[in-house]
């Protein structure tokens, strides 16, 4: 019922059916003020439940809004803002709202209490999976997930602030406004559509003026200070190390992301976030129609909004009497109003109860009347909506994230922040156990002055005239008797589920919370927590300090991982980085490979050609009798240069690069401190105080971090500067017979094979610019990488390309690289896996003993040189027609494939156009002592079990003619 | 008193009156015959085994806190055998089999699912490397299948197949793999020591380990010195200063691994799922809610609590993966204390004070191996001699570099596994 | 969490690589033998508080940087350039 004139309206639906809306107000209003009271069912017995909070903190009015990939779940109806044309559904209830199959739960519930679950289902053991857990799964959970992507956006931000003032009601404003007048930088959030906090939900006056007339002064005096920031429906979700706070923001701008994930970071903070009203459990609490007293003043004062026609008040402390105040001046029948306290005095028009208790209640789907026992007997009244006061919980979430314990005050029967829980952060106003308006104002005004003096600004406090009194409560948890008493409504543990908790010795609050189940639903506790570790006091005979708290965790609403996660989606996860003959490469047709961040080409088809087998045999083919090129720019490049530059690269290589002359190129091996092996790559000496190394493409920043570790950590005396060079150069395999006769195409100055032998580098000029000639083979071949400044790359390439195809060759992808690899037995990190040492590769001869090098000492370990060990051999099919395949395990010819009589396993393996045949790279223990053998290959998973006779890892040329040649 | 169906019923129509505690709360005695230090998953399985398998039943585990408060009152709740390195492999097969056997064994239901794992591949490299993990497995008499692209499609048509930066190539699929109630093994390891005699001391925290002439005699507790000739250590991301009460400096360095979890949702992810090219994984509790972790934190922390970069990269994973779980919200997060090991594979050795064993260095893969090490702990424990399916796991593997088993190949840089 | 970088002043953690205890500036001898490799590797205090530890701004200037901080509350107390600490 609607207690004015709304004027304009907008019109949704809720499970169908069109519902007026005043704009502004949240759903759950809306709900109401059309008599609607049934708005959800609970997790466990599928009770008929309604609003019972105007906030965040919601456990019962969960929704899910919308339908299709926009669908989403478990929205709390009392934050949902309405507007026209919003879909609201009800969830967890089939086939209807009014009418839940799985209500039958409720009357199974004396069998299913706390944690019965673990007591049955055992037998027999596979109708677990089949039988007992779709069950259960299915008839848990709360909404429903569409199953698609939504098109939502979703955004992340950072911000910077010297003071963030988290919540914005009496004390956050008078905060913000200190702080702001001062010349501070201040943002303050606040998770309402409207600032102001419990300012907009009571009928008292500040400064001589309605609160809410005086919150509008005050916000737009804030808005007037440019170094003020106001950041409404913005939550601040969690607390982080060094001043570093999470924030959701639910962004209310047409076009704008739905919701947007803030990083802020704060010098100072002042957490002004209120309390939170608690229950009372007495039996049947739950029925729509119960409402937390201060919801019920929420939905009176600042929405117009009557949640029932014949109202009754239960509660333990003054507030109760607010309430039952509030709602007669609007008109509102008071059917009664009951204070636990015998001693109160109270003078009313309306039916009052003095050391009453309610002790039933009744209505299916609402509540329709409650019983009282009170001093003068007991009394049944009919009432349709029931506000209970339990007392204020201080809001003391965002002070626990880092561990922090609140303590135990007895005079507010509450727990309140520790000073000083998080770096930076104050407290101040009802989240402190202040819970007068004019002791919120003060402290807000004065913790933000001493904040803003601490900054080195100049602060006055100017207080507003308010409402100041004292807060009396009398605790009261539970009242005796039989019957449900709810204590955690959203996962439906009642006060039994924690006697029984108790009883079976899970005393610890800990315990009891995990057998329970109580505080772990999506409002993670806030109207259950303090009520239910009291009932568990009571029921073990300690005192509530004593049991303690289970420990708040971020983020204090739920987030969104669309929202935490956002810029994930599809490519966004990971940046990409392009070669500069990627686009020449796409037009080519090349199916693109991921190879960490970079794409690379698998291979480059031709027309008529209709398996990559086809395309990469033949691109093989290039290299070794013509000349094929190939883009090998995602290799790393570092540049090291100084007087020390060799021996920081003696130092960090297994072999010595000091030796090696200008104009040389040398290959090279690089161990981990531990003596594994960790890449290799070459050096080559471009002057006397400078070289440029390459990396293998997986380990390039791997490298970079590593030479960076040796020169600043373990070699600081050696001068010698290492940069990476990576993105600056494209460089080009050119490799093949007439590899030489096609870079004379392109050089300014014709080379040959005096001038350029097997591992000579230098500068040469092509076109008029400078680059480098390294000539290195990867394949075997004859070959040449060539080098340009990056701008130059995609040029260079179309030009090699071109002219490599009037030679008979042409393109090679990532498939025939590997496939010339293997055939001469090179390696990449598929035998460079980090478990492999130079011993294993057969390279223990690279390992310099004149010298120290990282990684030397721990590869002596007798572990590391075990002859035993896996080590490389190469395999090659014996078998007509049968393939090797990388990841099969290796066994004796007549042996079990069982772990026991594992030998070893193939890294790598392909086809060779080269010598028909299959081939692979394999550890094999003893390997290198087992040549000739003929060994079983047997890959489960692929469904092969072939033999292969071992070899020396170099199948093609073993004398390396070619390369020389 | 024995669980059952019948006694739900029973306990159901009277009232729940019935139900006795899960344990005692015995005040601890002067001397026992040994004593395990952690009350978390790991020490209470030990103390079962040493009961059950050893009829050692005059022994008691100290905790400093509650029964399960660390890891096994945290963590992601996957069971898997899935290592394919000699040493991991014997083990994990061994202690999924016991798995298998749990909840008879213990008459307590822990809600031992298995769902099936499905380990995501994004290139021809991962994929080979997952080949030779799940022949691994086979031969160890253990399940996988090799999945290609349309394989994971058929299992998890909701992944992102056509937008992901890291295309799925295909998944090896552990159908055996699974997940459980993480609580529930605690309470039930707890309630079968218990039953057997063991004492559970809660709120016992160890301030000293007693060491006589190299032979431990007791310790020191905040609950009065505790007589023992053996003693085992047990206590995760704590093992370090418990150790050092014995002059012991450990291979282990603490890190924070994060983990959430969102409100419940009706059924939608029916696996366990893993990522390949970012950290990330996935499972749906029987609540309805999603459960999933990431990587560390990456810096040395016992503050049981991550920080935002780490959350935001795990949700950055989800989305790319799986964006359909985009609007489920997380509702929780919290952090455990990690031991991490120089090659990511835990130890389970005597030590260098006779008397005196350690359990340590599960990295953050220690809840799947709760049974299996209770079991060759307790083994270690009662007859001074490794079982057959933990030998491989000695304190002294790094001196020597004999016996590494590096499963993630990144050396021995704490962090990195 | 945020590192003061030397260079850059302070920034946040995810543009830094960890690697572990500051005990890698003190690598041992070649011949220093095998416990002394073993404790520089793989052995560590592993402090529940106050700790030196090495931090890569790789997303930075590229320094590695000693950070002294507490594991416990993860308080910075104060950080140098690793070059600085280790000649």
């Amino acid at each position: 019922m609607r207690l004015r004139n709304p004027g304009q309206t907008v019109t949704f639906t809720f499970d169908g059916k069109p519902v007026q809306g005043v704009p502004g107000e949240p759903v759950a209003a809306a709900l109401l003020a059309n008599g609607i009271r049934l708005m959800g069912r609970s997790f466990k017995y599928h009770r008929p439940r309604g609003v019972m909070t105007a906030g965040s903190e919601e456990p019962n009015a969960l929704v899910t809004v919308g339908r299709g990939a926009a669908q989403d779940p478990n929205i709390r109806a009392t934050v949902l803002e309405v507007s026209d044309g919003l879909e609201v559904f009800s969830q967890n209830a089939w086939p209807s709202l009014r009418h839940d199959a799985l209500a039958v739960n409720d009357l199974l519930s004396p069998f299913l209490g706390a944690g019965f679950y673990y007591k049955t289902f055992m037998w027999p053991a596979s109708f677990w999976e089949k039988l007992y857990e779709p069950v259960i799964r299915r008839a848990a959970g709360l909404g429903r997930l569409s199953g698609q992507a939504s098109a939502d956006c979703y955004e992340k931000a950072f911000a910077f602030c010297d003071l963030l003032v988290i919540g914005a009601g009496p004390a956050g404003l008078m905060a913000a406004l200190t702080a702001g007048r001062a010349g501070v930088d201040v943002i303050l959030a606040d998770e309402d559509s409207a600032m102001g906090g419990r300012l907009l939900r009571e009928v008292e006056d500040v400064d001589g003026r309605p609160a809410a007339a005086w919150v509008a002064d005050v916000l737009a005096q804030l808005r007037a200070l440019p170094n003020v920031r106001l950041m409404p429906r913005t939550t601040v979700t969690g607390a982080y190390d060094q001043g570093t706070y999470g924030a959701l923001e639910r962004v209310a701008a047409a076009g704008a992301p739905v919701e947007c994930f803030w990083r802020i970071v704060a010098k100072r903070s002042v957490l002004c976030a209120g309390a939170l009203e608690r229950p009372i459990a007495f039996p049947d609490n739950d029925r729509p129609g119960i409402m937390l007293a201060g919801a019920v003043r929420a939905y009176v004062n600042r929405w117009g909004v009557a949640p029932g026609r014949s109202v009754t008040v239960f509660g333990n402390n003054d507030d109760a009497h607010r309430t039952a105040r509030d709602l007669a001046a609007a008109g509102i029948k008071i059917a009664g109003l009951i204070d636990a306290r015998p001693d109160v005095q109270v003078t009313a028009d309306y039916p009052v109860f003095t050391g009453g208790s309610v002790t039933a209640t009744a209505g299916r789907r609402g509540l329709s009347s409650i019983t009282v026992a009170h001093q003068g007997g007991t009394r049944v009244i009919q009432t349709d909506c029931l506000a209970i006061s339990g007392g204020w919980n201080p809001s003391v979430h965002l002070t626990c994230h880092m561990n922090g314990r609140p303590r135990w005050r007895d005079d507010i029967a509450a727990f309140v922040p520790t000073p000083d829980a998080i770096p930076g952060m104050a407290v101040a106003g009802a989240c402190n156990g202040v819970f007068e308006t004019a002791g919120c104002l003060r402290e807000g005004a004065e913790v933000a002055a001493a904040i803003a003096r601490d900054l080195g600004f100049t602060a006055e406090v100017t207080l507003p005239v308010a409402e100041a009194r004292a807060y009396a409560i009398a605790p009261l948890w539970e009242i005796p008797g039989k019957g449900r008493k709810w204590v955690d409504f959203q996962n439906d543990v009642t006060t039994k589920d924690i006697a029984l908790s108790a009883q079976e010795n899970m005393r610890s609050v800990e315990h009891m919370k995990r057998y329970t189940t109580q505080g772990m639903a999506p409002d993670q506790g806030k109207s259950s927590n303090v009520l239910a570790l009291a009932v568990l006091a009571d029921l073990t005979g300690r005192g509530i300090p004593e049991t303690g708290t289970t420990t708040f965790r971020p983020p204090f609403v739920p987030v969104g991982i669309a929202a935490m996660g956002a810029g994930g989606q599809g490519k966004g996860f990971a940046p990409t980085r392009l070669m500069t003959s990627h686009h020449a490469t796409v037009a080519a047709r090349a199916p693109m490979i991921e190879a960490g961040l970079w794409y690379r080409p698998s291979y480059f088809p031709l027309e008529g050609e209709v398996s990559w087998r086809q395309s990469c045999d033949r691109e093989v083919g290039y290299a070794r009798n013509a000349v094929g090129v190939c883009d090998v720019s995602t290799l790393g490049k570092i540049d090291v240069q100084g007087p020390d530059a060799a021996a920081l690269l003696d130092f960090v290589y297994t072999n010595r690069m000091s030796t090696l002359k200008m104009g040389r190129v040398r290959y090279g091996l690089m161990l981990r401190e531990d003596g594994f092996v960790m890449d290799d790559g070459t050096a080559a000496r471009l002057g006397p105080d400078h070289f440029v190394i390459t990396t293998t493409t997986a380990a390039a920043g791997q490298v970079m971090r590593h030479m960076e570790f040796a020169s600043q950590v373990l070699r600081p005396d050696l001068d010698a500067r290492v940069l990476s060079v990576t993105d600056h150069w494209a460089q080009f395999a050119v490799a093949g017979p007439r590899a030489q006769v096609l870079l004379n195409t392109v050089l300014d100055d014709q080379i040959s094979n005096e001038d350029w032998p097997f591992m000579a580098c230098g500068t040469v000029g092509i076109g008029g610019v400078t680059g480098r000639l390294f000539r290195i083979s990867f394949s075997g071949e004859t070959a040449f990488e060539i080098a340009v400044p990056a701008r130059y790359g995609e040029s260079l390439f179309r030009q090699l390309v071109a002219q490599a195809r009037t030679l008979g060759g042409g393109p090679y992808g990532m498939e025939a690289l590997n496939v010339l690899r293997i055939e001469k037995g090179l390696l990449t990190h598929a035998e460079l896996h980090g478990r492999t040492t130079a011993f294993d590769l057969g390279l223990a001869g690279m390992v310099s003993a004149q010298k120290d090098c990282i990684g030397q000492a721990a590869a002596s370990r007798p572990g590391l040189v075990d002859p035993a060990r896996e080590r490389l051999v190469g395999l090659r099919a014996v078998e007509e027609g049968r393939r090797l395949t990388a990841g099969a395990h290796l066994f004796a010819k007549d042996a079990k494939a069982v772990t026991a009589n594992d030998q070893g396993y193939v890294t790598s393996a392909c086809y060779s156009p080269t010598l028909d045949c299959y081939l692979g790279l394999a550890f094999l223990k003893n390997g290198p002592d087992r040549h000739g053998e003929v060994i079983r290959m047997v890959d489960h998973l692929r469904g092969v079990d072939t033999l292969a006779e071992v070899c020396h890892p170099v199948f093609f040329d073993p004398e390396g003619g070619r390369a020389r040649g | 008193m024995g669980y059952s169906g019948f006694g739900i019923i029973k306990e159901g129509l009277f009232g729940q009156k019935g139900w006795k505690p899960l344990w005692r709360d015995p005040a601890p005695k002067a001397r026992y015959d040994a004593i395990i230090i952690g009350g978390g998953g790991h020490g209470l399985a030990t103390a079962y085994y040493l009961a059950r398998e050893h009829g050692l039943t005059n022994i008691a585990v100290l905790e400093k806190g509650h029964i399960g408060s660390g890891n096994i009152g945290r963590n992601t709740t996957i069971v898997r055998a899935n290592y394919f390195l000699p040493g991991n492999q014997e083990f994990y097969s061994h202690s999924l089999k016991l798995w298998e056997g749990m909840e008879r064994e213990l008459n307590y239901n822990v809600m031992h699912s298995q769902r099936g794992l499905i380990n995501l591949f994004h290139s021809d490299g991962q994929r080979d490397a997952f080949v030779r993990r799940g022949n691994a497995m086979i031969n160890q008499g253990d399940d996988a299948i090799l999945l290609d692209r349309d394989g994971v499609r058929s299992h998890l048509p909701y992944l992102d197949f056509d937008n992901a930066r890291f295309p799925i190539y295909g998944g090896l699929y552990h159908p055996r793999g699974g997940t459980a109630r993480h609580d529930a093994v605690a309470w039930g390891y707890a309630r079968g020591a218990d039953q057997r005699g063991v004492d559970l001391i809660q709120n016992c925290e160890v301030t000293g380990i007693d060491i006589e002439n190299g032979v431990v005699t007791g310790v020191q507790t905040t609950r009065g010195p505790i007589k023992a000739r053996k003693v085992g250590i047990v206590t995760a991301g704590r093992s370090g200063q418990v150790a050092a009460m014995a002059g012991m400096r450990l291979p282990i360095e603490s890190h924070v691994l994060q983990a959430f979890v969102t409100e419940g949702l009706k059924p939608v992810i029916d696996h366990v799922v893993s990522f390949g090219m970012g950290h990330f994984y996935i499972s749906q509790s029987d609540k309805g809610g999603l459960v999933f972790g990431g990587d560390l934190d990456f810096y040395a922390s016992y503050a049981a609590r991550g920080n935002l970069p780490m959350k935001e990269h795990v949700m950055e994973a989800a989305m790319t993966l799986m964006p359909m779980i985009g609007k489920a919200r997380v509702l929780r997060s919290w952090g455990g204390i990690m031991d991490m090991t120089p090659d990511g594979s835990p130890i389970i050795d005597t030590t260098p004070t006779k008397g005196l064993f350690i359990d340590c260095g599960w990295c953050y893969g220690g809840f799947k191996a709760v049974p299996a090490s209770g079991f060759a702990f307790a083994h270690l424990m009662a007859t001074g001699q490794p079982h057959a399916t933990a030998a491989k796991f000695r304190l002294d593997r790094f001196r020597t570099g004999v016996g590494l088993m590096d499963e993630e190949g990144t050396g021995s840089q704490h962090n990195l596994h | 969490m945020r590192i003061e970088c030397p260079h850059c002043g302070e920034r946040d953690r995810r543009e830094f690589y960890y690697v572990g205890d500051a005990v890698a500036l003190a690598r041992p001898a070649p011949d220093a033998g095998p416990d002394a490799w073993d404790d520089y590797l793989h052995n560590r205090d592993n402090p529940a508080g106050d700790t030196n530890d090495l931090w890569y701004h790789e997303g930075g200037c590229g320094a590695w940087i000693v950070v002294s901080r507490n594991t416990v509350t993860h308080a910075v107390h104060r950080t140098k350039l690793a070059q600085k600490a280790a000649s």
